[in-house]
C-alpha cells in the first residue's frame, strides 16, 4: 500500500472541487424536481385544473442531492479509485479462490435439497420454482447475448411461442406435455431464425430495437388472433404435466394411490421444482459443451471480431442464426414449462417488461457467464421478493441496488472469460480483453 | 508467364465513387513463391488485398485462382468467407483482428472452423462427444500448438491474444491464416511496427511457410528489407496502376520506381535506395 505522495494528491481533489460538483448536481436535480414534485396538479371537481405547490419537498429534495453528491465524493476519495490494486494477504487471496470453486457445486447441492428443507413452506417453493425459471431463461439469452454478442431485446417472443405452442397443442390436439416440450423449443427456434433473417445485416443499436419490435410483434398478434389464441382473454385448461403419464393428482390413477402416499397438492410443485431444474440444467449442461465446441468458438469469435471470423472461412450468416435459434429453443423449452405450471397464459405475461428482466440478468450476471447469470436470477428474482416489505419504495431501493453493483462491478458479477481450450493451465481472461460485441 | 500461377489478377479495377482505387491492374502470382506488392501510402495495395478476398466487389476485371490440381475460382463471384473456405486464400489485416478476449490457441481453433465443423457432424456427433469429434479435436489440438512452437509462443499458447506483445499478435495472426491450410497466404504490411530482430524473424517465418507448407504468398509490405530479402517477384503500384514488375534486382534499379517513391515520400525513396546498396 506505498501510494507514491504525487498520486496521493492527485487524487484528492479540494473542497472546492467537491463543492462545485454538488453545486451542479443539486442544480441538476433542481430543474428535474421542480416539475415533478415541486408543482402538484390535478382535475378539479368540475374537471378545470388545479395545482398546488409543494416547495417544501423540492428544497429537501434538492438539499437530499446536494449533501449525497458530497458524501459520495469524499466516499469516492476515501476508497480511492476503482481500478485501485489492494495488496490482500496470499492467504485471504486463496481463501477467496477456493471459495469461488466451491459456489457452484455447493449452490447445485442446496437447489436440489431445496424441497426438502422448504417442503412445507409453499411460498418459498413457488420462489425458488420462479428463480429457476429466470435463470434457465438468462441461460437461454446468454447464448445470444453473451456468447454470440447480439443483443436481443424481444427475447420474451420465443418464450410466449413456447408457452403458446404447448397451451395450444395440449388444448386443442390433447398431445402431452412431454410431446408439446420439444415441439415448443423447436418452434421457438424456427421463430428464432425466422427473426434473425431479417436481423443479420443489423448492428448493436439497430439489432436491439428490432428485436424489440419483434418481441411486441408477437404479443401483438397473440392478442390479435382471436379464434386462435383467445386474444387477450387467453388460454386457459391447460393440462397439468404428468410424471410420464401418471397424474399428479387426487385421483385413483394418481402418483399418490399407486405409491399408496396421502395426496398432497405439494407433491405437484415438488414435482414441478424438478422439472425445471433438469430444464435448466439441461440448458446449462448444452451451453458449456456448445462452448466447447466449434460453433461455440464461432460464437465468440463473432462477438470479438466479425470481418477476422470471415477472413478465416466462418459463414457468418448461419453462425449468428444458430445461436438465435439455440437461445430461442431454450426460451421456448422455459416457456412450456411456464404455460404448464400456471395452467393459464394470457398476453400479459409476455410484455417487454419480461425481456428487459432477461436481459438485466444476463448483463449483470456478466455475459458469457453461466455462474453468473444464475447468480443475478437469484439476486434479482430472490432480492426483488426480499424488498416486498418496502412498499412502494420497493423499485426505487432495487434501482439504486443495480447502479451500485454496475458501479462496483460494470461488466457483471463474474465478467471474466474461462478459456474452452487449453494445454497447460486454465487461466481466466480479464473482462478487459473480452469483446461485448457489436450486433 | 511459366503457366504455374496460383492467382492471376486480369485487369482489376475498382473505383468508390469518382476515386479510382485500382484502375486496370493486372498481375500474376507464382505458386509456391513468394510476391510482393509494393508502393507508396494510397497507391491501392490494401484495395487489390481487399478484391481478392471478396471484402470487396471489384467494379471490373477478373481474379483467378488455380489449386494445385487445375480447379481453377473466380474470387471476383465469390464473397469473403467463401473465398476462405472454398478457394483457401487466407489473409491478415494491416491493423491486427485477432479475438482479443480469446487464448491464442483458442484462436488457432477458431481458425480451424471449417474442418472441425465437418468432425463434429455440425455440432451434433460433438454434443454426444462422439469419438471420431474426440480425435478430430486432438488433431486440431496437436495442429495449433505445432504452430505455436513454429511462432516461438508455446508458452504463451493459455493467455490472452490482447495481451502478447505486438510483435507476437503479429505472428499469431500469420499462425491463424495458416492453421486454415491455405493455398494462398495474404499479408497485410506484416512487418508494420516491428523492429530489426523481429522483422527478420517474420522473414525466417514465412520463407519457412513457403519451403514447408509450400505456400503461395502474396505480400503488402513496406519494409523493403524484408521485401527485398524474401520476394521473387514484386508488384510496384502507384496511383492505382502498376508501374513496375520484376525481380527485387530489377525493381530496385528502375528510375520509375524511385521516381514514385521520391514523388510520394522521401523517407521511403531512402529506404528503398539503401536497401538497394
Amino acid at each position: 500500500m506505498s501510494a507514491p505522495p504525487a498520486d496521493q494528491t492527485s487524487r484528492a481533489p479540494g473542497a472546492a472541487f467537491i463543492l462545485k460538483k454538488a453545486l451542479i448536481s443539486a442544480f441538476v436535480a433542481l430543474v428535474l424536481f421542480s416539475l415533478m414534485i415541486g408543482v402538484r396538479t390535478e382535475a378539479g371537481p368540475q374537471g378545470q385544473l388545479i395545482y398546488w405547490t409543494r416547495f417544501d419537498d423540492l428544497a429537501a429534495m434538492v438539499a437530499a442531492v446536494f449533501v449525497g453528491s458530497i458524501l459520495m465524493e469524499l466516499l469516492r476519495q476515501w476508497w480511492g479509485p476503482v481500478d485501485t490494486v489492494r495488496v490482500v494477504p496470499a492467504s485471504v487471496q486463496s481463501a477467496l479462490s477456493l471459495v469461488g470453486r466451491l459456489v457452484a457445486p455447493v449452490l447445485l447441492v442446496f437447489t436440489f435439497l431445496v424441497p426438502v428443507l422448504f417442503y412445507n413452506e409453499r411460498y418459498i417453493l413457488d420462489l425458488a420454482i420462479l428463480v429457476l425459471t429466470y435463470v434457465m431463461l438468462g441461460w437461454g439469452l446468454n447464448v445470444v447475448v453473451g456468447l454470440a454478442g447480439l443483443l436481443d431485446l424481444g427475447y420474451v417472443a420465443f418464450y410466449a411461442v413456447g408457452a403458446y405452442s404447448y397451451a395450444l397443442l395440449a388444448t386443442n390436439f390433447g398431445l402431452s406435455f412431454w410431446i408439446c416440450l420439444p415441439l415448443a423449443g423447436i418452434l421457438a427456434a424456427l421463430w428464432g431464425v425466422l427473426l434473425g433473417f431479417p436481423v443479420l445485416r443489423l448492428r448493436g443499436d439497430y439489432l436491439a430495437i428490432v428485436t424489440l419490435a419483434f418481441g411486441e410483434i408477437i404479443r401483438l398478434v397473440i392478442i390479435n388472433w382471436q379464434s386462435l389464441t383467445g386474444g387477450p382473454n387467453g388460454v386457459t385448461g391447460i393440462p397439468r404435466p404428468t410424471l410420464f403419464g401418471i397424474p399428479l393428482s387426487p385421483a385413483d390413477d394418481g402418483l399418490a394411490a399407486l405409491l399408496g402416499i396421502e395426496f398432497s397438492p405439494t407433491h405437484r410443485i415438488v414435482f414441478l421444482f424438478y422439472l425445471i431444474l433438469a430444464l435448466a440444467l439441461l440448458t446449462n449442461w448444452v451451453t458449456i459443451r456448445l462452448r466447447r465446441l466449434p460453433i461455440g468458438r464461432a460464437w465468440e469469435a463473432l462477438r470479438e471480431d466479425e470481418v477476422a471470423c470471415r477472413a478465416l472461412g466462418i459463414n457468418t450468416t448461419t453462425t449468428k442464426l444458430t445461436a438465435f435459434a439455440t437461445g430461442a429453443m431454450f426460451g421456448g423449452f422455459a416457456g412450456a414449462f411456464f404455460a404448464t405450471r400456471q395452467g393459464f397464459i394470457s398476453p400479459e405475461s409476455f410484455t417487454f417488461h419480461e425481456s428487459a428482466l432477461v436481459l438485466a440478468i444476463v448483463v449483470l450476471g456478466g455475459m458469457g457467464s453461466q455462474l453468473g447469470v444464475a447468480l443475478a436470477a437469484l439476486a434479482m428474482i430472490g432480492g426483488f421478493e426480499l424488498f416486498r416489505g418496502l412498499d412502494q419504495y420497493r423499485m426505487l431501493v432495487f434501482g439504486m441496488a443495480m447502479v451500485l453493483l454496475m458501479i462496483w462491478r460494470p461488466r457483471g458479477l463474474i465478467g471474466h472469460r474461462a478459456p474452452t481450450v487449453f494445454l497447460k493451465r486454465s487461466q481466466a481472461i480479464s473482462s478487459d480483453l473480452v469483446k461485448e460485441g457489436h450486433g | 508467364m511459366s503457366g504455374n500461377q496460383i492467382l492471376s489478377v486480369d485487369r482489376l479495377s475498382m473505383r468508390f465513387g469518382g476515386i479510382v482505387a485500382v484502375n486496370d491492374l493486372s498481375f500474376d502470382a507464382e505458386r509456391r513463391k513468394i510476391t510482393a506488392l509494393i508502393g507508396p501510402n494510397g497507391a491501392g495495395k490494401t484495395t487489390v488485398f481487399n478484391c481478392i478476398t471478396g471484402f470487396y466487389k471489384p467494379t471490373s476485371g477478373g481474379i483467378r485462382l488455380t489449386h494445385d490440381d487445375g480447379h481453377a475460382i473466380r474470387l471476383e463471384r465469390l464473397n469473403d468467407f467463401r473465398i476462405a473456405k472454398l478457394a483457401k486464400v487466407a489473409r491478415t489485416f494491416q491493423n491486427i483482428r485477432l479475438f482479443p478476449g480469446m487464448t491464442a490457441l483458442e484462436n488457432l481453433m477458431v481458425a480451424q472452423h471449417n474442418a472441425l465443423m465437418r468432425a463434429s457432424g455440425l455440432t451434433f456427433l460433438g454434443l454426444i462427444g462422439a469419438p471420431s469429434w474426440r480425435s478430430a479435436e486432438q488433431a486440431a489440438i496437436d495442429l495449433a500448438r505445432t504452430w505455436l512452437d513454429r511462432i516461438g509462443l508455446l508458452d504463451r499458447a493459455d493467455d490472452a491474444a490482447g495481451n502478447l506483445p505486438y510483435g507476437d499478435q503479429r505472428r499469431l495472426e500469420i499462425a491463424r491464416a495458416m492453421c486454415t491450410q491455405p493455398a494462398l497466404l495474404c499479408l497485410d504490411e506484416p512487418a508494420a511496427g516491428l523492429n530489426a530482430r523481429e522483422s527478420a524473424a517474420l522473414s525466417e517465418l514465412l520463407l519457412s511457410i513457403r519451403a514447408d507448407q509450400g505456400t503461395s504468398i502474396l505480400l503488402i509490405e513496406h519494409d523493403m528489407s524484408v521485401v527485398m530479402e524474401i520476394s521473387d517477384h514484386v508488384v510496384v503500384m502507384d496511383h492505382g496502376l502498376k508501374i513496375a514488375e520484376g525481380t527485387p534486382r530489377q525493381i530496385r534499379d528502375d528510375p520509375k520506381v524511385i521516381a514514385a517513391y521520391l514523388g510520394a515520400d522521401e523517407e521511403e525513396a531512402i529506404a528503398v535506395m539503401e536497401s538497394g546498396t
